[in-house]
């Protein structure tokens, strides 16, 4: 198998972008598909790896190696394991369905789907690299058109919080980017390697010690825990989602909060299991007032966008809960889970682009009876918030059931006083919260009598439809028979496991 | 046929799935899928029954199979099918009323605009309830124990333009979220000791373990599940709003089969709760008291559905106390003819609602002279909830109150018996308001069509004769079948009987005196006790105490944490930028007001700074 398929992954958009700059402005339909076919290209392929990564053998697959810079150690290398594989999978599904849900854009769509691509091209770099440096680089090509995207195209507050969003992301990647060095200067000392390298695989045969561990793990954890966003590192994100225009909002939620979490599993955990053991109670606190406190100020939103927006951050704590785990189904789940609030997510804002499209408001107190005049729409957002609390049969709730019981048995104090297992109730608590405030949405916005007000809004159809039912189709197909989606997390998360286990145990940060 | 036992939930499942994709715009034939599916499995569940009965499976030695569904390290999650003879009995139950129910609502449900939609949430229903009916697991219990709240939630908001509805279902499915959370944990708590899910594995792990605080524990979480799927207090305060859904829907859901699964699950790991004695104590006591909550209620509600609800809360009640006092056959014998007599209540209710176009049983009156099928059904009906021997509910309600006593529980058996006494009341008052008396109808009602009436002529002849299946004086009945452990035969207690009888007909003729011949003058007891009756009507006030809860404390703490998120969270990120800005005022050479400017002052500070800071530990930099 020669053809380098992951290097087409993160070239089809990026081919997509060359297409559309030759393109001219005023030929709208042509730009759009070429979006279209670009991202198809690569949700193909990406479905292509996701069936046939061998799962007898695991391990990293589809591997591919240029060498760059060799003093430094530079490589192109890329690859795949069963952890990164599904967040490439998630990333295809999500651009794809997110270009058909700029459909009806009309300004400046040659710009924006140049830097909308662009965008995505990065955060396919992220997932399938196996080089710390290009890791990093593509890191920052993803964020850097975040801020063109909202900032020219956005609603709300746009500059504001594209400003905001840019100075955080890049306050988080300045943390991330000392971690990087340190550990390329330290894993490169004579006594260690003893050549440079950026190799992610060489670089975790390294044994750090354990001030080093703890230092170095921190700085990833807050460098990455910005991006997740873990608590009270967050509140650019809200504003941020609220401010997108749809396609960026279900990439941003739905993907890039994911390079977070895998960021502090692949460049934290898997390098620093002590550090991630010394750390672990941190997590777990802040994790929780990210469930609790998000899906409670989420309740009391009056913008439908900042309720979901609000609700990621919430989801988000389980990823976060299910890291602090550290055993097998805490970091299956969470794997599991950033996948399934990817896809959720990205419903979500679809759905809320659609309304807010035809309606030119989000105000949840201003809707009622939508159901009436959009039962695609309504039905739609209904599976969606069903999603959200973890209803069995969509993919979410198999993901939070992972992370409830791989933080329920473990038996550790936290804090000298708290019960690790309390926290976990506490998240546990949390599908009540989310509960209640999708249903008071749905029931706001949706049921009630008909408001005339809105019998000109149009349901939706046609293109529109298009990531409407994909969506739903992934939220059910892996909620249903999630097997093929957890074995395949699993072969990744063992070795990452197996180094958590044979670290030893150093007390912890409390 | 136990090995066709998946096909009992897959069938309906398929029903909705081509209902929902394929004939939504075909009405009639969206109704013949879903009762075609329906109908199949319930050949499937005929078979398995005498199956059963044939290869001699007791609750000693179940059939159980299952395949992988999902696992990692750690955990291990199957679907599984476990047929023994509760399964069965629950299997029949669940798929003759909801055929029934399907059949009914072709007339009911007729020229509604969400005809297509009101079949395929049938079938889903149908088929999560029958997946909860065979699991062989609590994970598969719990799974599709929130796919029949989802259903729930769904019939329950039908009309969703109504607000009344539309509250309605949002309230059910929050309050079986509390519930669920709870059960969660009980879940979670038994995996946790014992590493598995698995009902039979249990059992066995259950049996020589010594810490029975950890059980009760456990036992207690679990038994707040059923606490709210089955409604008891006090989180019983959904389902009289619940009544929001279409009637049909009332019949089968909240009434004959998925509120009934909190019992099912009580009977179905009655080990755990056997295993921890003040657990079963609990169960006991909170079933005998919303019994009697429930019943009291029901005594003074003029909406024909909400009696009929609060009917049903009273009779859950009963159930729950039934295993309570350690009687798993009384109490599944109980929601077995429970479940054919209460719907075919409900249905009677809907077919006077269909003809009046009215709930409030003040608008009815003098109903048996239009519509006699359903006026002698539903009389029938209410005979055997009343527990007027020889109808059904005599027997079932007889075993109850003699476990009760037998179990030496005085004080349950005497609420018990007030309940019965409070039954046969309320009933009949309704009866004797709605369907005799004068006529105060505003339309002109008549009979039913023929696809309404005959499932409530075959709901009345089980009304009538089911109760045998378990009296005691029958060989190889219900008990033989049903039970823990072992077999409890019983001795008939004529005592009992006399005296329960007894006070059903007091409470029959008590409704007549006040409500048929109206000797004695309900107005004016009303306002003698009106406070009580205040009381009663506003079901304790315990609704309004929940919604001030809620929107006093939940929702101040959420205005709160939004307050702090603005203000303290951001405030502070705020600061640090504006000082950064300020420092930036007075080297104005950098200040040019640009992103790029900014982030490159706090990049390279925090570079700086961190370094600075780690350099103790950089050991490994030389």
């Amino acid at each position: 198998m020669n053809f380098p398929v992951l290097s087409a992954i993160v070239l089809a958009p990026v081919i997509g972008v060359l297409a559309i700059l030759l393109i001219p402005e005023k030929e709208e339909l042509l730009i759009k598909i070429t979006a279209a076919v670009a991202t198809f290209i690569s949700l193909a392929l990406s479905i292509f790896i996701f069936l046939t990564y061998d799962r007898s053998v695991g391990g990293v697959q589809f591997v591919e190696s240029i060498p760059w810079v060799d003093r430094f150690g530079i490589n192109y290398t890329l690859g795949v394991d069963g952890m990164s594989l599904p967040l490439v999978l998630l990333t295809s599904i999500v651009i794809f369905t997110g270009v058909f849900a700029s459909w009806d854009m009309h300004t400046r769509i040659k710009e924006f789907f140049i830097f909308l691509l662009a965008l995505v091209a990065g955060v396919f770099g992220v997932f399938v690299t196996r080089d710390m440096f290009f890791f990093y680089l593509f890191f920052e090509v993803a964020v850097i058109p975040m801020y063109i995207l909202i900032g020219v195209w956005g609603s709300t507050r746009k500059e504001y919080a594209a400003m905001k969003l840019t100075l955080y992301l890049l306050v988080g990647s300045a943390f991330a980017l000392i971690g990087i060095i340190a550990t390329f200067l330290y894993a490169g000392a004579p006594q260690h390697l003893g050549y440079l390298t950026f190799d992610i695989e060489k670089l975790a045969t390294v044994h750090y010690d354990i001030a080093f561990q703890k230092f170095a793990f921190f700085l990833m954890l807050i460098g990455f825990g910005f991006l997740v966003p873990m608590w009270p590192l967050h509140t650019w994100s809200p504003d941020g989602h609220v401010a997108a225009p749809t396609a960026v909002s279900m990439l941003h939620a739905g993907v890039l909060m994911k390079l977070g979490g895998y960021g502090i599993i692949r460049l934290g955990i898997f390098f620093f299991p002590e550090g991630a053991k010394y750390w672990a109670p941190l997590i777990a606190v802040l994790c929780i007032v990210n469930v609790v406190y998000g899906a409670m100020v989420a309740m009391v939103q009056k913008d439908l966008k900042f309720v979901i927006g609000y609700s990621s951050v919430s989801h988000m704590g389980y990823v976060l809960l299910g890291i602090a785990s550290l055993n097998s189904m805490g970091i299956d789940g969470a794997v599991a889970q950033m996948f399934a609030h990817g896809i959720m997510t990205a419903l979500f804002f679809a759905l809320v682009g659609n309304i807010y499209h035809k309606a030119h408001t989000r105000e949840i107190a201003r809707f009622g009876g939508l159901a009436h005049q959009m039962p695609r729409v309504a039905t739609g957002f209904v599976i969606a918030g069903l999603a959200s609390l973890g209803l069995p049969g969509l993919n979410n709730f198999v993901a939070e059931f992972l992370i409830f019981v791989g933080s329920f048995t473990i038996d550790k104090v936290v804090l000298g006083f708290i019960p690790f297992r309390a926290l976990s109730i506490l998240a546990i608590l949390g599908i009540v919260i989310t509960a209640t405030y999708v249903l008071r949405v749905v029931q706001f916005v949706f049921f009630g009598p008909r408001k005339e007000e809105w019998d000109h809004l149009t349901d939706a159809k046609g293109i529109e439809m298009v990531p409407i039912v994909i969506l739903i189709s992934v939220l059910i197909l892996f909620g249903l028979f999630p097997a093929p989606m957890t074995d395949l997390i699993n072969i990744g998360v063992e070795p990452l496991i197996a180094k958590i286990q044979a670290a030893q145990a150093i007390g912890g940060v409390f | 046929m136990i090995e066709l036992a998946w096909l009992i939930p897959v069938l309906p499942a398929l029903g909705f799935v081509i209902i929902a994709l394929a004939t939504k715009r075909f009405k009639l034939l969206s109704a013949l899928v879903a009762i075609a599916a329906m109908a199949t499995s319930l050949v499937i569940s005929l078979g398995i029954f005498f199956e059963v009965l044939q290869m001699g499976i007791t609750m000693e030695n179940p059939v159980e199979y299952s395949v992988r569904w999902m696992s990692v390290p750690g955990i291990e999650i199957n679907a599984g099918i476990l047929i023994d003879p509760l399964t069965a009995v629950m299997l029949l139950v669940v798929c003759i009323v909801a055929l029934l129910v399907e059949i009914y609502s072709m007339g009911y449900m007729e020229g509604d605009p969400g005809f297509s939609r009101f079949y395929s949430y049938l079938s889903l229903f149908a088929s999560s309830m029958l997946g909860l009916v065979v699991a062989n697991n609590y994970f598969q219990m719990f799974f599709f124990w929130e796919l029949v709240g989802l259903c729930s939630y769904l019939l329950i908001g039908f009309y969703f333009g109504r607000k009344s509805a539309a509250d309605a279902n949002k309230k059910a499915f929050i309050t079986n979220r509390v519930a669920d959370f709870g059960f969660m944990l009980g879940i979670f708590f038994l995996f946790y000791q014992f590493g598995t899910f698995n009902f039979g594995e249990l059992a066995e792990a259950f049996h020589g373990y010594e810490n029975i605080a950890f059980l009760t524990m456990a036992a207690i979480l679990v038994f707040i599940g059923p606490i709210g799927k089955s409604a008891q207090f006090p989180l019983h305060v959904w389902l009289p709003d619940a009544m929001e859904g279409p009637t049909p829907v009332s019949a089968l859901i909240h009434a004959a089969t998925m509120v009934a699964a909190g019992v099912y699950l009580l009977a179905r790991q009655f080990v755990l709760f056997h295993a921890a004695p003040v657990s079963l104590l609990t169960i006991a006591y909170v079933g005998g008291f919303t019994s009697i909550f429930a019943a009291t209620i029901a005594v003074v509600q003029d909406d024909i559905k909400r009696i009929l609800a609060f009917s049903t809360l009273s009779q859950l009640g009963y159930m729950v106390m039934a295993v309570g006092v350690g009687s798993i056959t009384a109490g599944m014998f109980h929601l077995t003819t429970h479940a054919f007599f209460k719907a075919l209540l409900f249905l009677g209710a809907g077919s006077a609602i269909h003809a009046v176009h009215s709930n409030s049983i003040w608008k009815m009156g003098a109903l048996v002279k239009k519509m006699k099928v359903t006026t002698w059904t539903f009389v029938i009906g209410a005979l055997a909830l009343a527990g007027i021997p020889p109808f059904a509910g005599f027997w079932s309600k007889d075993e109850i109150l003699l476990a009760t006593k037998e179990a030496g529980f005085t004080g349950l058996y005497i609420i018990g018996s007030i309940v019965a006494f409070l039954t046969a009341f309320y009933m009949f008052r309704l009866i004797f308001v709605a369907f005799f008396g004068e006529d105060r109808t505003e339309h002109e009602p008549h009979e039913s069509p023929l696809c309404m009436t005959v499932p409530l002529i075959i709901l009345a002849v089980f009304s009538i004769f089911i109760g045998f299946w378990g009296a005691p004086f029958v060989e190889h009945g219900f008990a033989s079948l049903v039970y823990f452990e072992h077999p409890h035969h019983v001795t008939p207690d004529y005592m009992l009987m006399f005296t329960s009888t007894l006070l059903a007909i007091a409470g029959i003729v008590l409704a007549w005196l006040v409500y048929g011949k109206k000797v004695i003058s309900a107005e004016k007891i009303k306002n003698r006790f009106q406070p009580i009756h205040n009381i009663l009507y506003n079901k304790y006030y315990i609704d309004e105490i929940y919604q001030w809860i809620f929107d006093n404390i939940v929702l101040t703490i959420a205005s709160m944490f939004k307050w702090h998120d603005r203000n303290v969270v951001d405030g502070t990120a705020h600061g640090i930028s504006d000082s950064i800005r300020a420092a930036g005022a007075r080297l104005r050479f950098i200040h040019t007001g640009s992103l790029q400017n900014y982030a490159l002052v706090i990049f390279i500070a925090i570079v700086l700074i961190v370094l600075w800071m780690g350099m103790p530990v950089l050991g490994g930099i030389q």
